[in-house]
């Protein structure tokens, strides 16, 4: 029950870390944290008491493995988030060209 | 089996990498690969349209059967409901690829604009077709970040002020979705959405049930532009090219948002009453929020931009209506019409506010500017343009005859039936003040004579006209689904999929 | 930009080698063991990136080398495509099926088309690597021209 809760904790320091922070690099650096925290979960989730790695073992019929779809979703995520982290990262270089600037408070041209 | 089903997911997919290898060695050939693909899809959209007015077609990928009773692998299902939208998203998209051959022009390196947006369709045709959770997430997560590259696309300040907004709330919602479906897995320990309707009972784990039901809408509100968390999308709609705010505000906040919401708490989640009213009142909120914000705008696509949101909170307040009858159990006919009129609504706004859009758009390309203030006396200059938009003003309003009216006197007169008199009221004046802002968008664009110099006719070329003309006859053809007959037709499939889940557990769990 | 010093240069050529061969083990394996297409893919780009960063490269040398790049990522997932939907064509007409005859368990040539996947997502990922890295690269070479 602890290992569920500290993964809440992480994700609760990913979420202060985007609303607090003021460079834009840290923002995305907390959006990685609150990812990480939200795979950690549902890693844990497939867990069974007494099993070993979901790999077969053809001499050995009768072991207990722990689930392996969690583990496969959490692959396929992985990569969505460096996706997502590659094309803020552009996005974050082309903002500095044109601002000068790396501040979340100077950058507010949209309003109303 | 019908072998069409993953072509909707494998076609725009190959169109994509295509355009990027035969992009490097010939010039032209971006534009024509992606509307032959496109039409292909459309093609085949309308096929399977027709063909599941009967039954549900399900396709397992990789032809793994289910064992003991329990589906295992990935399902696509078609049923009504899903192919409405199919044949509104490839529809819409069409025509959008036809407006940008002209539009696109201004712009420098074509290749991505064609190639990002095929992956776009590719990724909305697997949100409306799959038949599983997970996989509604990773096709999502490919048509959102198809669409952060294409918002961002005129690489200016304020395209990438707004991209950069929308990406950490997108990123944001994309999270809270997962920790949703790992719950789900944690107590139900299955992933296809028939099967979680008979596993997951909400009286084992009450709070854990609430828990889920509120992430989830959450998540899929944030990507669906409800009020609490409507801020990207001004910003966000108005920066981007003309063409992909078309897309986005017509196609990408119903297939990603609205779509999957009714499908999940209709079919998926057994109806409880606080969520059947938490709905209804954030849809009511939406369409005051929307309307309320868009009357002080100068900004001609901010305008259209805060009208969607309240143009979708009718569709939500619409399902929220008819859960809540359905809930109270006996008078049946309301809820069906009220969902018939959501249903209805969902077509229309994706006709009449694309419409508006590439309107906008074209106006933008010959006079440089989007700001109602320098615009005027544009009607004798750009006659197609101005009677365009004047159809598309007058459906978003509600004048008959065209289709605004139909569908939203149908949820009006639901609403009344129903005892509901606040929400009809509300949605009375948001009416009225739609009419009101689109009145001034139509002065000060068209009407407005600031000097008394000739002007010419400088009207917008042929892809783009070809287009806005093919959408106004969309827009008067559409009011036909009034018609009892043709409703019936067209869009009992739909409701009956909707409000009996048995009807779309049972074929998919292998009877 | 500038390369690093003479200790790095002969470090990485010496380790390059090796870190390839290893994210190649990993793709090929990728039935029998936990790996697959992704990890060895990231792995292969890795040993790519290690070389440029350690020698350093001239703008335009970078501007080429990303455009044979592009090409090689996309032809690689147009050929996943074709293989996923040539089950559609030979025997059953099923999307994404299993078309060539499995061997036995823990063999490494079995299981059918799943090492043909594996090896064409792992050159697809490793090209999608590189090409975000060279085009960040870019980005900052203009920056600062």
């Amino acid at each position: 029950m602890t290992v569920y809760l500290l993964c809440f904790a992480l994700f609760m320091v990913g979420l202060y870390g985007i609303i607090t922070m003021r460079n834009l690099v840290k923002i995305v650096i907390s959006l990685s944290i609150m990812e990480f925290s939200i795979f950690l979960f549902l890693a844990l989730i497939g867990y069974i008491d007494g099993g070993s790695a979901p790999i077969v073992d053809p001499s050995a019929p009768d072991k207990i493995y722990v689930d392996p779809l969690p583990q496969a979703m959490v692959l396929t995520a992985i990569v969505i988030g460096l996706a997502t982290t590659a094309m803020l990262m552009s996005v974050i270089i082309r903002i500095y060209r044109k601002y000068k600037t790396l501040d979340i408070r100077e950058i507010k041209n949209l309003r109303g | 089996m019908n072998p069409m089903i993953p072509l909707f997911v494998a076609a725009p997919l190959a169109g994509a990498f295509l355009i990027m290898i035969l992009g490097k060695f010939f010039k032209n050939l971006n534009k024509y690969i992606a509307s032959l693909t496109l039409l292909f899809l459309i093609v085949f959209s309308i096929l399977l349209l027709i063909e599941t007015g009967k039954d549900i077609l399900v396709y397992k990928i990789g032809g793994w059967e289910p064992v003991g009773g329990i589906p295992i692998g990935i399902y696509l299902v078609a049923d009504g409901f899903n192919t409405i939208v199919l044949c509104i998203i490839n529809f819409i998209g069409l025509l959008s690829v036809i407006y940008s051959i002209s539009y696109i022009s201004k712009y420098t390196s074509e290749n991505y604009f064609y190639s990002l947006f095929c992956l776009m369709i590719a990724g909305m045709n697997g949100v409306v077709l799959s038949g599983d959770l997970f996989n509604i997430f990773v096709f999502l997560e490919i048509s959102a970040i198809a669409s952060y590259a294409l918002v961002a696309y005129g690489v200016g300040i304020a395209e990438l002020e707004a991209t950069f907004k929308y990406q950490v709330l997108g990123g944001i919602a994309s999270l809270l979705i997962l920790l949703g479906i790992s719950f789900i897995y944690w107590q139900a320990k299955t992933l296809n959405i028939a099967d979680i309707r008979l596993s997951l009972r909400p009286e084992d784990n009450r709070s854990l049930y609430i828990l889920v039901q509120l992430l989830l809408l959450t998540g899929f509100g944030l990507k669906a532009a409800i009020t609490p968390f409507h801020s990207w999308l001004p910003d966000a709609h108005s920066s981007a090219p003309t063409p992909i705010s078309a897309m986005l505000s017509g196609v990408l906040i119903k297939a990603a948002g609205i779509y999957v919401i009714m499908r999940l708490f209709f079919n998926m989640f057994i109806i409880s009453e606080e969520i059947a009213i938490l709905i209804t009142c954030l849809g009511a909120i939406s369409i005051i929020t929307g309307s309320f914000l868009m009357i002080g705008q100068w900004d001609v696509k901010r305008l259209l931009a805060y009208s969607s949101i309240s143009q979708i909170g009718y569709i939500l307040m619409a399902a929220g209506i008819c859960m809540i009858l359905l809930f109270k159990g006996g008078k049946t006919e309301i809820a069906v019409l009220a969902l018939a009129g959501g249903l209805f609504h969902m077509i229309n706004h994706a006709a009449f506010k694309s419409l508006l859009f590439l309107t906008a758009g074209s106006i933008e390309y010959r006079t440089g500017t989007r700001d109602l203030r320098e615009m005027g006396g544009l009607a004798s200059a750009m006659p197609l343009t101005y009677s365009t938009s004047f159809i598309g003003s007058l459906s978003i309003s509600g004048i008959p005859p065209f289709n605004g009216f139909f569908s939203k006197l149908i949820i009006i007169i639901a609403a009344i039936m129903g005892h509901f008199y606040l929400l009809a009221l509300i949605a009375v004046i948001a009416s009225i003040i739609t009419l009101a802002a689109f009145l001034k968008y139509q002065r000060y664009a068209f009407h407005n004579k600031k000097s008394d110099a000739k002007v010419e006719k400088h009207d917008a070329p042929f892809p783009m006209a070809f287009s806005l003309i093919v959408l106004s006859i969309m827009c008067l053809l559409l009011s036909i689904i009034a018609i009892p007959h043709v409703r019936e037709l067209l869009l009992t499939p739909a409701i009956n999929v909707l409000m009996n889940p048995n009807l779309y557990t049972i074929p998919i769990l292998g009877m | 930009m500038k390369g690093m010093t003479l200790i790095v240069k002969k470090t990485t050529q010496l380790i390059a080698g090796i870190v390839f061969l290893y994210g190649i083990y990993v793709i090929i394996h990728g039935h029998l063991t936990p790996g697959g297409g992704f990890a060895g893919g990231v792995i292969v780009a890795g040993s790519f990136i290690l070389l440029i960063l350690a020698n350093g490269s001239d703008f335009l040398n970078l501007t080429k080398e990303e455009t044979g790049i592009t090409i090689i990522e996309n032809m690689s997932i147009m050929i996943v495509l074709l293989i996923a939907l040539a089950g559609m064509i030979i025997g059953t007409r099923v999307f994404f099926h299993n078309w060539l005859p499995k061997g036995d368990v823990g063999e490494l040539i079995s299981a059918g088309v799943i090492p043909l996947y594996n090896i064409f997502i792992g050159f697809e990922v490793a090209a999608s690597m590189l090409t975000i890295f060279l085009a960040l690269v870019i980005f900052k070479e203009e920056i600062t021209k």
